[in-house]
């Protein structure tokens, strides 16, 4: 199957910190519009788009939003001091590019201090270029959101970008959409907000929809980098199947159903035991009176930074284990 | 006064039913249906010919406070806090114990027997007591027993530039702008919610919200204020004075962009002062409300309050009638359809 590069390039490059998903949701929209019954749109912002059928009601869930900083402050000088969307570190933000909705560039740096180490975030500020407050309040307000710059980059199986986190899991979803036959299975695909804040769009989406499954499709880490944290998924070795994260255990019969959908397709696939981190099915799986979840995780290196990179074939390998999964008869 | 008669009544988290009585006798005469739910919040309705979203307006009936949790020999009461208390400020004060409202004051080994070490640190929680003028653990069981409740004895005061001191402005600072607005005849048809239980959890505003099922919610609030030390001004939460705080982010939610826009245009138009809360820590209702079932747009407007969490909370009364402007301005325009 041809990679569709375009359409990762665009779901990248559109601006979609926490909070301020509209973008990357007309984006999605008009991507996916021709091929679901029904598009709504909740009070959080999550848009749940349905494949209708006569069998079981499944929630997929990827979301749309990335982290990012939120600008809380503009100086007498027109520096501009933030707050951050999610999980930004002072370290790794120090010399990042910003960009904000308009386009306006920024550059972040930090006060002067003898251990860098001990920055924290408020002793950093962001430089739009602004002479003085009055020039700087023409561009960016105190409320305004803006992300890393960063380019996107892709040469053979490897691919690096941004805010890969999810905008991989929207894809996946999107591009095992599009292959969809047909499906016997009630389907929601579901694009959610505010993940990164904590797992808020999916709480009130999974609420709303009521289904019986719940499959969150999100990025995970991997344990293949010199000296890194030990963890068994790895860059190139398949989709990764989730066992456990933070947030959630796996149910044991989607596990199970996963895993049978893999080997029956021969699709290369990696078992996931992460000790942190959380995703979607967190919320879902303890919406109302309980949604049995599973994840399917593209293994990503790098997360939160401006290099996110991760592996085409990993990706394919997720597209089709969803596509097979969505239309499975699933015996609960 | 109003203002006086909330903030001197004591409502610690979970024991809020001294409050939760001034504000139904207040409200009983002005609302269509008041009711109190289960775990103790006052839900309201009140009909008006202006109609648009359901709309939830909610402030929280407890302030922070402190609980017995034992009665030493010699009848002293060591205590627990209960919600956010820096335990720095509780040496000294007066306070009141139990139902009974017995007197009492929070004592520590005097400053002649301390060692020169012990100076330096900040008094434990361990080493301070509550003396309400007993010398026996039968005499203070006669009058007080384990699991009353202890609120700070501080009486309300106006005092400087229009400034009030109080206890416990956050929240009854939001229950008086809720009050005011439901005694209004202003023809708007809204939901109130008197919330219990904010300080230790969020937790009485998610059963409210999931009772009200609102489209929309404006939460109230007294919050942090910071504009007395020698500060840059991104480390100034609110200032005193300025206007009403409207938030950006907080730890528990990120408040809807559309409903934030609104309240600055009507601010704009009206020419009410306002200002934004420049921090993202703490949190309020809102975290619980804006995910309840499929989820509620929501606002916060703040009061700024100095010492908050302590006895002595000040704010500047102009804030106060700001944030009522306000209020009042944006529930019309959300009303009349401001909101998608």
């Amino acid at each position: 199957m041809e990679f569709n590069s375009d359409l990762l390039k665009n779901l990248v490059k559109t601006f979609s910190p926490s909070g301020n998903e509209e973008r990357v949701r007309e984006l999605i929209i008009n991507e996916i519009k021709d091929y679901v019954d029904e598009i709504e749109i909740d009070n959080l912002g999550n848009l749940i788009a349905r494949k209708k059928g006569s069998g079981k009601k499944i929630m997929i869930a990827g979301h749309m939003d990335q982290i990012g900083l939120m600008i809380t402050d503009i100086d007498k000088k027109g520096f501009l001091r933030f707050t951050n969307i999610g999980g930004i570190s002072s370290l790794l933000s120090i010399s990042q590019r910003v960009i904000f909705e308009n386009g306006t560039i920024g550059v972040i740096s930090n006060e002067n201090v003898e251990d860098k180490n001990k920055l924290k975030l408020e002793n950093l500020y962001i430089d739009i270029g602004a002479k003085d407050k009055e020039e700087a309040e023409k561009k960016v307000n105190v409320g305004d959101s803006c992300v890393y710059l960063s380019e996107y980059y892709e040469e053979g199986s490897r691919i690096t970008s941004g805010c890969l986190d999810d905008r991989i899991g929207c894809y996946v979803m999107i591009e095992a959409l599009k292959r969809l036959e047909g499906t016997n299975n009630d389907v929601y695909f579901t694009f959610t907000v505010q993940e990164e804040l904590g797992i808020r769009g999916a709480k009130t989406s999974a609420y709303k929809i009521n289904p019986d499954i719940g499959i969150a499709v999100d990025i995970t880490g991997t344990g293949d980098t010199p000296k890194s944290k030990r963890f068994a998924v790895g860059l190139g070795k398949g989709t990764a199947i989730k066992v456990m994260d933070k947030s959630v255990i796996v149910h044991p019969k989607i596990k199970e159903a996963m895993v049978n959908t893999a080997k029956e397709n021969k699709i290369k696939y990696q078992m996931e035991v992460l000790e942190y981190g959380g995703t979607d099915s967190g919320s879902i799986h303890l919406s109302r009176e309980g949604v049995p979840s599973g994840v399917i995780s593209i293994p990503t290196r790098y997360i939160h930074s401006p290099n996110e990179t991760i592996n085409k074939e990993d990706v394919e390998n997720s597209i089709l284990l969803l596509k097979e999964l969505i239309n499975k008869e699933f015996n609960l | 006064m109003l203002l006086k008669r909330l903030t001197e009544a004591s409502g610690v988290s979970g024991n809020e039913k001294e409050v939760r009585d001034i504000i139904i006798e207040e409200i009983k005469d002005h609302v269509d249906n008041y009711e109190i739910d289960k775990i103790g919040n006052v839900i309201v309705y009140k009909k008006g010919n202006v109609k648009g979203p359901r709309l939830l307006i909610a402030a929280h009936m407890d302030e922070v406070g402190l609980m017995v949790s034992d009665i030493d020999d010699s009848g002293l009461i060591k205590f627990i806090p209960v919600g956010g208390i820096d335990k720095r400020i509780l040496v000294s004060k007066r306070v009141k114990v139990g139902n009974k409202k017995i007197d009492g004051v929070i004592g520590a080994k005097p400053i002649h027997l301390q060692k020169a070490k012990e100076r330096k640190n900040a008094l434990d929680l361990k080493q301070l007591y509550v003396d309400i003028g007993t010398y026996s653990k039968e005499e203070t069981e006669k009058l007080i027993k384990i699991g009353d409740y202890i609120s700070f004895d501080s009486d309300f005061r106006e005092f400087g530039d229009n400034l009030i001191k109080a206890k416990a402005l956050d929240d009854r600072i939001g229950c008086a702008l809720l009050i005011e607005l439901l005694q209004t005849d202003n023809e708007f048809d809204i939901y109130g919610a008197f919330t219990v239980m904010e300080e230790v959890g969020l937790r009485g505003a998610g059963p409210a919200a999931f009772k009200i099922e609102p489209d929309i919610a404006i939460i109230l609030e007294g919050t942090t204020c910071a504009d007395l030390e020698n500060s840059d001004t991104h480390l100034q939460a609110t200032r005193l004075g300025e206007g009403p705080a409207i938030s950006l982010m907080d730890r528990t939610t990120y408040f809807n962009k559309e409903l934030r826009d609104l309240l600055i245009k009507v601010a704009h138009e009206n020419n009410i002062k306002y200002q934004y809360r420049k921090t993202s820590v703490g949190g309020n209702d809102s975290g619980t409300i804006h995910l309840s079932k499929e989820g509620v747009k929501t606002a916060t407007i703040s009061v700024p309050c100095r010492n908050i969490h302590t006895p002595v909370s000040v704010i500047n009364k102009s804030d106060y009638e700001n944030a009522y402007n306000l209020l009042q301005a944006s529930i019309k325009k959300i009303l009349e359809g401001g909101i998608n």
